[in-house]
């Protein structure tokens, strides 16, 4: 069948595709100096890009765009992503030219403005997080699970004696045990139990003197919140381990809960989920790093000060663990979270209230259409499964693809692992009750269908400008340039 | 609260429908004695008016271009932008989308990477790109890591003329990892000594920087044989990517893997980040590349698209067995790249590069026609090293009021080049500038 498309359906083709040599979008400062000689042996061809006009290259990723749907389109309820709203008056902050144009090298008493703004926001978190030491250097969230991880390799080291596992839940994101390999540790997985968390007896078992520690999500990945944690951690604490807090889900405890008061000794961020930074289809990210007190003399440097009235990068720390990024981390995603603390304050706790609230309405209007595994009130998300549309041959995957043509982006899909078909809906708190009622009544509609006409979800989405578009053959032969 | 939709009306009909009391009520899982019992002790939410102004007041205070002159690069570079980037870049269907998990509708994003895979790989003139890292210095971290393990080796060797702050980066990351990192001394001609290579054993992957910190173009073809006959995969890194639009890549000059920072390519210096990690290899070692890859496919109807691929390399399929924790990309930083390259074009940024070329060769021939020393002859981009007399930290202090940053003091990364100073220029300043620099060293 071939496909028609209405009027602004825009198709464009690749940047090579276009233009003509000499063009160009982009002008030249006038030269002001002569040409110098050029060892000519060292001199290359200069890359085969294609010469465009300014107008051509605004249509194309103005065309571009159009293909893409994001949380100003409309709800987009990713669970594990929290995919709030991203207030445009941070990305006005982030675009000044005193900040943009600063060089990351400039004497510390000529950038006292971005010292200051780092300093004040390292202090912020710590008061969200209940913790000592914050370091906002790590560039994303699994970057800064892998910085917490190296602290805790440093301060195992520093005690005298290191240690080899690290134990991990089967909720936990898959970073987790990526990130305790890299830093030198063999991850041991635990189950949780029938409810969907952990229980402290689970740790007990395996919990031992090699042990460095734990990483625990909370709320886990079933947007459930880990009632045992106290005592976990005091079951952790009491072999001499650590407690690594993955605080990816941190959307749904904000003045509720401080994970440093509850027994956590380290935890990460992520800027571009809690704290309303744009993921940018993929990043940038950033994810600072709070610690208790035993652990700051192993915060990366440089750290931000404030001495004698002045703020400056430190970075003679004997017992640091080092640098991780080559200046002072995502500085202008940094900006746009502050920007939203200095706008939300203390009402923080009504953004993570207003979050679980969603969720667990969502939760509620829909458990009737969607089976749902841990019957249980829920933080700032939900996981359902496929289970209701076994019989009719539907899967997770096909309502998803059918709720693109309701005009939604889909939940996240087959994560976690722990729940078969699993889908993942994390509304977030800036979704509004209309916005939620037309999401629950797109996917009874979809329920419907899959009793009554599996055909149109299993070729969903029908209404988009591509369908399903084949990941095995990209993947077997695999074309990465053009 | 302007980004909270919720009425009370709203709130209380929807906590019928969850049979909740309270929306303290909806925590009732969280055992009490874990519960925060004080307001979070932050300040006072601010209007959108008080926010603009307090951070106009604390990006005013910023010594930054074009309000000051800014000798400065070691990692981070001036170029000009045009508005085109910033506006387009800005487009809320990029900047507000995910991960494009849902290839359907992110094909936007999907296919602007794809461009940028293609052009960085045309740029680094290597087969292959990924969609890019944190930056350049995790981007060598991951790549060394890789390629030591791809080879079963033990050690690493580091040219002493790759960015400190990279350097400093190798040294977390490989704390724990088994992998010894030994640095390659240089040479009086601002290079690395490639003979250092001869006595070490055991060697997975040599990084060599081109152009080096010193701004000096190194013999990446006489490393990469060296490493190869070695069994060792040579890495080029570099932190002007610019530099390619003029002077031979890195990948045809035998480069296995390509590690390094496209900052200058329309990425705004942010005090440094974020920026944009640029990492690339041969074809035959793609399934090594830690991160994202785009792939061309096809839809149903038989429609060009792209997808994400290769994904089993990655960390939430493989989790514990993964080649690196990496989860996310730089895309809207690569966006920016993208959109910047394709703006200058390939005419555009040779001739960038030359006049960029041309600007450092003019503050250089003038320093040295002052009496102070290049102590490096080798050819250089964009950056090279003077020597001042002893006492010019007064002068460099004395400038600072004038409004003029002029250079990067090395001592504190070298301990050995007291008095030397990394100047670097971009088509940003201009000879008056320069010659105000001039003026005032000589004065």
């Amino acid at each position: 069948m071939k496909k028609t498309y209405t009027g602004l359906q825009l198709s464009e083709p690749l940047l090579w595709e276009k233009g003509k040599k000499g063009r160009h979008a982009f002008d030249l400062p006038g030269r002001d100096v002569e040409p110098a000689p050029l060892d000519q042996s060292l001199v290359g061809d200069g890359p085969d890009f294609p010469d465009l006009s300014e107008v051509e290259v605004v249509r194309h990723f103005v065309r571009l765009s159009t293909w893409n749907y994001g949380v100003d389109s409309g709800t987009y309820p990713l669970g594990s992503c929290t995919m709030k709203y991203n207030p445009k008056t941070n990305e006005r902050q982030a675009s000044l030219t005193g900040f943009n144009n600063a060089h990351p090298l400039l004497p510390a008493e000529l950038s006292q403005g971005a010292l200051r703004m780092l300093y004040e926001m390292q202090e912020y978190l710590g008061e969200i997080t209940g913790m000592d030491g914050v370091t906002l250097q790590p560039a994303a969230g699994a970057h800064g699970e892998m910085t917490g991880m190296m602290m805790i390799h440093a301060y195992h080291a520093a005690h005298g004696r290191q240690r080899t596992k690290v134990i991990i839940p089967d909720t936990a994101h898959g970073t987790n045990p990526a990130t305790t390999v890299l830093c030198g540790y063999a991850p041991v997985n635990v189950t949780s139990n029938e409810k969907g968390y952990l229980s402290p007896e689970t740790i007990e078992a395996v919990m031992d003197e090699d042990t460095a520690g734990i990483m625990v999500t909370n709320p886990n990945t079933l947007g459930l919140y880990e009632e045992n944690f106290k005592k976990i951690a005091e079951i952790v604490h009491s072999k001499g381990g650590l407690v690594y807090y993955d605080g990816a889900n941190m959307n749904a405890i904000m003045g509720v809960v401080r994970p440093g008061d509850v027994g956590a000794d380290v935890m990460h961020l992520n800027l571009h989920k809690t704290f309303s930074t744009p993921h940018g289809g993929g990043g940038p990210g950033s994810g600072p790093v709070a610690v208790k007190k035993d652990l700051v003399p192993f915060l990366p440097v440089p750290q931000v000060v404030l001495e004698d009235g002045v703020y400056r990068l430190k970075d003679d720390c004997p017992q640091s663990i080092g640098q991780v990024q080559p200046f002072c981390g995502s500085f202008n995603v940094i900006l746009k979270a502050y920007a939203y603390i200095r706008t939300m304050g203390p009402q923080l706790k009504l953004a993570s209230q207003l979050a679980v609230l969603n969720a667990n309405y969502i939760k509620e209007s829909l458990k009737g259409t969607l089976h749902l595994e841990y019957d249980r009130p829920c933080m700032h998300e939900c996981v359902f499964d496929d289970k209701f549309q076994e019989q009719y041959h539907v899967t997770t995957m096909d309502m998803s693809k059918r709720l693109l043509d309701y005009g939604f982006h889909p939940p996240t899909n087959y994560f976690p692992l722990v729940v078969h078909g699993a889908i993942m809906i994390e509304p977030t708190e800036t979704e509004s009750k209309e916005d939620l009622d037309e999401f629950i009544a797109a996917y009874k509609a979809i329920a419907e269908e899959a009793k009554t006409n599996p055909e149109l979800l299993h070729d969903a989405p029908r209404n988009t400008k591509w369908r399903r578009l084949d990941e095995t053959s990209a993947a077997r032969k695999p074309c990465l340039t053009g | 609260m302007r980004y909270l939709p919720h009425t009370p009306e709203d709130i209380e009909a929807m906590l019928q429908v969850v049979g909740a009391k309270s929306l303290d009520d909806l925590f009732a899982t969280i055992p009490p004695d874990s519960r925060l019992k004080r307001d979070l002790d932050l300040p006072q939410p601010l209007t959108e008016w008080e926010l603009n102004q307090l951070m106009d007041e604390m990006a005013a205070s910023m010594a930054s271009s074009p309000k000051y002159k800014v000798f400065l690069g070691a990692g981070s570079y001036n170029h000009f932008i045009p508005s085109t980037v910033p506006f387009l870049m800005g487009r809320s269907e990029f900047v507000t989308a995910y991960t494009p998990y849902q290839p359907e509708v992110s094909q936007g994003t999907l296919q602007y990477i794809y461009e940028f895979q293609t052009l960085v790989s045309k740029l680094l003139g290597i087969d292959v790109v990924t969609a890019s890292h944190y930056n350049g210095g995790t981007a060598l971290a991951e790549s060394l890591l890789i390629a030591c393990r791809s080879k079963k080796k033990k050690v690493a060797a580091v040219s002493s003329l790759v960015n400190p702050m990279y350097r400093r980066i190798l040294k977390t990351y490989f704390e724990s990892t088994g992998i010894d990192v030994v640095e390659l001394p240089y040479l009086p001609d601002g290079r690395t000594d490639l003979s250092a290579l001869d006595g070490l054993a055991d060697v997975g992957a040599v990084a060599v920087q081109s152009p080096n910190f010193f701004g000096c173009l190194e013999d990446l073809q006489g490393f990469a044989d060296k490493s190869h006959e070695k069994g060792a995969f040579l890495i080029a890194s570099f932190t002007e990517a610019l530099a390619f639009g003029l002077f031979k890549s890195p990948g045809s000059q035998g480069a296995d893997f390509v590690a390094g920072e496209g900052q200058s390519l329309g990425v705004p210096q942010s005090y440094g980040g974020p920026s944009l990690g640029l990492l690339g290899s041969t074809e035959k070692l793609v399934r090594n590349l830690p991160g994202r890859l785009i792939g061309k496919t096809v839809d149903l109807d038989g429609q060009r698209g792209f997808v994400m691929t290769l994904a089993t390399r990655e960390q939430h399929i493989r989790r514990e067995k993964a080649s690196s924790n990496i989860c996310s990309n730089q895309s809207l930083c690569s966006l920016a790249a993208v959109i910047y390259m394709a703006s200058v074009g390939g005419t555009g940024i040779r001739e960038l590069a030359k006049l960029n070329y041309d600007k450092a060769e003019y503050l250089k021939g003038q320093l040295k026609k002052a009496g102070f020393k290049i102590p490096f002859e080798t050819q250089t981009f964009n950056e090279f090293v003077v020597e001042f007399p002893e006492g010019f930290d007064k002068t460099y202090q004395k400038l600072l009021d004038k409004k003029i940053v002029a250079g990067l003091p090395l001592v504190k990364y070298y301990p050995e080049m007291k008095n030397h100073y990394l100047m670097c220029v971009t088509e940003t300043l201009t000879k008056a500038d320069m010659d105000d620099l001039l003026g005032e060293i000589k004065s």
